[in-house]
């Protein structure tokens, strides 16, 4: 608490009141939002989700801890909770069969390289989970696009791997032979996360409903608006619809929007406060970039998933996005 | 009922209207009351007493120094004491007249009764008139800001008034006095908006009023169901509805452009419902302005409640007289907690503007410690003028001022909503308000060039 006495009284300028915003509410509120996407993961990969997960989030807490105490030499604010959103994010974004010691490259790039290198918290202009995936991804590119079959309940480094509905995609835009998709699962399954394919993705993406449970908490709770994931969601759809009108190449866009990264990653990934615009102007723009970006990457791109390189693109453009969309000044419009 | 209410942002700040049912008591007459000079926005009146002389309930004190002014009376009877300087509510010294109390001995002209006077019975009430009694009576905005209240009755003539909107919100919490007002006098409200309406030459008068206060918008209601002219305009709950740009949005849905422009650009002149008994005490009773409803309250006070209380009254005696200061950390603000000014002294009197004297004790009494910003984008969402906090908090702090002004910062009405709000407890007003200060000046020696 912050105390200056004058006389006998406490002074300070106004506001005296404060609401029941805090910085823990917002980030323990996102952890909360995740656990059913956790819960589903650890029913589908078992003690390979549990590793992955524990081992990222243990890291990224202590890392937090040890670079803030022992390099930066301030008080560690372990108590606000993003390390562990972080740790979460980042875990969610691996495949489940990860060996425990890219885990930790991964969580050293996302808090040490992504986070306090930059001064903290609230300073880093990219989403450190991402920064975190993104550098494993280019570095350890087999380890990272090796899928374990769900089912799999006690195996981990030994599980078994599947191709993801991403890649059966991009396979069908590469050889130009429409029939493959038809080896995708259907929206329901989709939306379960039930994949009779095999292969899944990443722990955190493969069952939309427990996302969109998360992004409901969200919203609930006024963690985040709506502004960023829908619009992100509607321009995947209506881009992947449009291109699946052209060419039948080109996936269903109900498949599109419930495939990969997408979900976790408009719902969780680009609302991260500290790296999206200030403005609801300002978020959509955001939106709408990372939506078309991420297409043109999974489409175009060497990557099958273009998600995350889309988020961090359009993290290094919230300044500008920010310099140039004011909210509308009061006196601007008129008349009721 | 259909909920009006303004457009942009807004905040829910817990109501803690400890003392809306509890009727207003005469609060006791103090030892020494003190006049402050400058209790308005303006120039600080001018001294017409001296040491020694006998002064009544409603002589004359300080008169009107320029025409941003406003004269005082004195409140008790007595002897002057000394002029001398003290410390008021902002803070800072000023000069003012304390004054011995002894007996209560009122002015002849003022007429004391209860009887209600109606409009009818005066016809010989011109607008001139009524704004010359105005003036005379010393009245100036009760809500708090306190300024002329004439003034904002002649509007410069680019602008042409078109109603009076009766300022009924009370939107900060704790603070029930415009309440106990409104149950108690809303009949000389009603003549009072009259009089404003004939004032200003307007054929339309409104009442706005936040939905929390039910029985005052049924008993308005009820008596002005005949009145064409008056509406009672029900308010969805929101901070800063009180606001006078958020009121005339809220009541007649137009935005008052940026600074300089003010609410008669659009049509409307907003006068607190405080101001408007006053208007009409002064113009059909010919008392001055040195009483007024002020609420004392705090969340461990023992005896909260609502005063009718002569200005010059000390803090420190209201307090007592509710059962003393709590035991603990004391912050004591005049006004309440979006906007009041934590005073540094108990000494500190009751001037035209304290509507409220708040105690908010131990937690409530202190920040909460500042975490960094997390560039969250809450503050740009409730900012009711459509600015963005936190960058003109950092402006402010890194003393760019040129881009300062260029982001709009003389628009900020200081209602705190952005701190309210942030989850990082940051002192965003604290910045803003530092460097609107020095944009305001800046703009100042410019227009002097």
């Amino acid at each position: 608490m912050i105390k200056i006495i004058m006389g006998n009284l406490i002074v300070s300028l106004s506001p005296h009141a404060h609401g029941t915003e805090s910085v823990e509410k917002n980030m323990f509120g996102v952890v909360i939002a995740l656990l059913p996407a956790v819960l589903i993961s650890l029913f589908y990969f078992g003690l390979g989700s549990a590793v992955v997960l524990l081992s990222s989030v243990a890291a990224c807490m202590f890392l937090e801890w040890a670079i803030s105490k022992y390099i930066l030499k301030r008080r560690p604010t372990l108590s606000d909770g993003s390390a562990i959103v972080t740790g979460l994010l980042l875990g969610m974004n691996l495949p489940s069969n990860l060996p425990v010691w890219i885990i930790l490259i991964g969580a050293l790039m996302a808090i040490g390289v992504g986070k306090m290198s930059f001064g903290g918290l609230g300073n880093n202009p990219f989403n450190p989970a991402l920064v975190g995936r993104c550098i494993l991804l280019v570095s350890f590119p087999a380890q990272m696009t090796s899928w374990p079959v769900a089912g799999q309940m006690s195996s981990y480094l030994d599980a078994e791997t599947g191709a993801t509905p991403l890649s059966v995609m991009k396979a069908a835009i590469k050889t130009g032979n429409s029939d493959l998709l038809t080896t995708l699962p259907d929206t329901f399954h989709m939306l379960l996360g039930n994949n009779p394919l095999g292969g899944a993705g990443t722990i955190g993406e493969v069952c939309a409903i427990a996302l969109l449970l998360g992004f409901i908490y969200l919203l609930w709770k006024k963690v985040i608006t709506w502004h960023i994931p829908v619009t992100i969601i509607t321009t995947v759809f209506v881009f992947s619809g449009l291109l699946h009108l052209a060419s039948p190449v080109y996936a269903n866009p109900f498949v599109v929007i419930l495939s990969g990264g997408i979900m976790l990653g408009a719902i969780f990934m680009a609302t991260d406060y500290v790296t999206s615009p200030m403005t609801h102007k300002g978020q959509i723009i955001y939106g709408i970039a990372i939506g078309f970006l991420t297409i043109v990457i999974r489409n175009w791109g060497s990557y099958p998933e273009g998600m995350s390189f889309a988020i961090l693109i359009m993290n290094a453009f919230t300044p500008l996005i920010n310099l140039y969309t004011k909210p509308k000044r009061f006196g601007e419009k008129l008349n009721r | 009922m259909k909920l009006f209410t303004f457009r942009i942002g807004g905040v829910h700040p817990q109501e803690h209207k400890l003392t809306a049912d509890i009727p207003t008591k005469e609060a006791a007459l103090p030892k020494a009351a003190v006049f402050p000079l400058g209790q308005h926005i303006g120039a600080p009146a001018r001294p017409v007493v001296k040491r020694g002389d006998k002064v009544k309930v409603g002589t004359l004190i300080a008169e009107a120094n320029g025409f941003v002014s406003a004269p005082i009376y004195s409140s008790v009877s007595g002897t002057v004491a000394k002029i001398d300087t003290s410390i008021d509510a902002t803070g800072y010294r000023q000069p003012v007249i304390i004054i011995n109390v002894e007996g209560d001995e009122w002015e002849e002209g003022i007429d004391r009764s209860s009887e209600l006077e109606n409009m009818e019975a005066h016809p010989e009430l011109t607008a001139e008139e009524i704004i010359e009694r105005i003036k005379i009576a010393g009245i100036t905005g009760m809500g708090g800001a306190s300024f002329p209240t004439f003034i904002k009755l002649c509007p410069p003539p680019t602008a042409k008034a078109e109603c009076i909107i009766v300022n009924a919100v009370e939107c900060e919490p704790y603070i029930t006095a415009d309440y106990r007002l409104m149950m108690e006098h809303a009949a000389e409200i009603l003549v009072g908006l009259k009089l404003l309406m004939k004032a200003a030459k307007v054929e339309k008068g409104y009442i706005g009023i936040e939905e929390n206060k039910p029985k005052a918008i049924e008993l308005l209601t009820e008596l002005t169901v005949e009145d064409s002219q008056i509406t009672i305009v029900p308010l969805a709950m929101k901070y800063p509805q009180g606001g006078e740009k958020q009121l005339v949005d809220a009541v007649i849905g137009r935005q008052v452009p940026a600074p300089p422009a003010i609410p008669v650009n659009v049509g409307a002149i907003v006068q607190n419902v405080g101001t408007v008994f006053a208007v009409y005490q002064a113009v059909m009773k010919h008392k001055p302005l040195f009483e007024r409803y002020t609420t004392v309250t705090g969340e461990h006070i023992k005896q909260p409640g609502n005063f009718l209380v002569r200005m010059g009254t000390p803090f420190k005696d209201l307090i007592a007289a509710c059962g003393g200061l709590p035991d603990g950390d004391n912050k004591v603000l005049a006004g309440g907690p979006m906007m009041g000014k934590s005073v540094i002294s108990l000494e500190v009197p009751v001037t035209k503007g304290t509507n409220s004297i708040t105690v908010l004790t131990d937690a409530d009494a202190h920040r909460k410690p500042i975490e960094p910003c997390i560039r969250c984008g809450k503050c740009v969402e409730v900012c009711p003028m459509g600015l963005e906090p936190y960058l003109l908090a950092t402006l402010s702090a890194f003393k760019h001022y040129e881009r300062l002004e260029q982001e709009d910062v003389v628009s900020c009405i200081s209602c705190g909503s952005c701190q309210f709000t942030c989850p990082s407890h940051r002192p965003i007003l604290d910045n803003i308000l530092q460097g609107k200060g020095v944009v305001m000046s800046r703009i100042k020696a410019r227009n002097q060039k």
